[in-house]
């Protein structure tokens, strides 16, 4: 019982919108108990300085990633096909985060 | 000067030494958190008690006409001048006495907060008002913190109750009355904290029957902490908390 406890608290990555009408970016990743804790701690590391007005927090072993050598099964056939890609259209100035 | 401003200065730099020591304490805590995320959160909230204090102690200051500044008010008084309640002087003991202090601190601020918002004095209603959000967040952490540790392993509910056991006879003078606070009832500039006591007994023994701690019997009881009359931790900690003013007066960040 009075052994020091070795093992980490589960591993959340943490997303922050930072303002309205903006999607929830990835900005790091906290250890926490469970969801409920990794929210106050995301609050408490990340939005201290007014960057958020909303969390997203995800159990980093819920998140599939995609793996290196897959690359060139799954990038490299869209190099050569500029025609899928919109840089024909000029954007408003209005238009920002885009 | 008249009596009723004294009273009002005594009160206003009360409610300034209670966030002052305790956001001292809590900032101990800094950089011995036990891990990382804990020790940003923790010194998050003694920022804010700190911030809090600071906001005080400018009124008082002003009240005074600028006799003292807000950093002479909290770094060159002794002891026996400061009007903190017993409890936030205490010694952050283990993580478990830390958190079970300052449940019972933030269900106590959730509820005088709420009415020191609705004070006649304008200035402490608006200190009152901001504080509250804050106050809202560290009761949902410590609270949260409370469960987890009490009804967590058999080592962290051991603490928990232990951490309890020792706290509760500092919990009456939370809801006693210093002399200047009563006189400044009839004009509503200050709060009946006797009032609250019922309340906060029915918050804190629900959190903690979910937390399957025992709710320690009322055996002993100490008051003194706003008439100036401290435990002998007050002055070890001044020691410390004022060592850089003191040492050399007048210096700034």
């Amino acid at each position: 019982m009075n052994k020091k406890q070795k093992t980490h608290t589960p591993l959340f990555e943490i997303f922050i919108r930072s303002k309205r009408g903006l999607d929830h970016k990835h900005v790091g990743s906290l250890h926490a108990e469970d969801a409920e804790q990794a929210l106050e701690y995301a609050r408490d590391c990340y939005t201290r300085r007014s960057e958020g007005v909303s969390i997203w927090v995800v159990n980093s072993k819920d998140i599939v990633a995609s793996q290196e050598e897959d690359a060139a099964s799954f990038y490299d056939p869209m190099e050569d096909k500029p025609y899928r890609h919109a840089t024909h259209y000029v954007l408003p100035d209005a238009i920002k985060n885009m | 000067m008249t009596e009723k401003h004294n009273n009002l200065i005594n009160h206003v730099i009360a409610l300034g030494d209670d966030s002052m020591i305790l956001g001292q304490r809590l900032s101990e805590w800094c950089y011995h958190a036990p891990f990382l995320e804990e020790d940003l959160a923790l010194a998050n909230v003694a920022l804010d008690f700190i911030g809090r204090a600071q906001m005080f102690y400018e009124y008082a200051s002003q009240l005074e006409q600028g006799k003292r500044s807000a950093d002479q008010i909290a770094f060159l008084r002794d002891t026996r001048d400061y009007r903190n309640l017993l409890i936030m002087e205490l010694p952050i003991g283990d993580f478990a006495f830390t958190m079970a202090r300052q449940f019972m601190v933030d269900a106590y601020n959730n509820l005088y907060l709420q009415q020191l918002a609705k004070s006649s004095d304008k200035t402490l209603a608006a200190i009152a008002a901001k504080a509250i959000k804050e106050t809202d967040y560290h009761l949902r952490r410590s609270q949260e913190w409370v469960l987890r540790l009490g009804d967590g392993t058999d080592e962290s509910h051991r603490r928990i109750q232990k951490a309890f056991d020792e706290l509760w006879g500092y919990s009456a003078e939370l809801f006693a009355m210093s002399e200047y606070e009563s006189a400044l009832l009839s004009k509503q500039i200050s709060v009946d904290r006797s009032a609250l006591s019922a309340e906060w007994k029915t918050l804190v023994t629900d959190t903690l029957n979910q937390a399957t701690v025992k709710i320690p019997s009322d055996e002993w009881q100490v008051t003194g902490g706003r008439e100036g009359i401290h435990t002998e931790h007050h002055g070890h900690m001044l020691a410390e908390m004022q060592y850089l003013q003191r040492t050399y007066p007048g210096v700034e960040w």
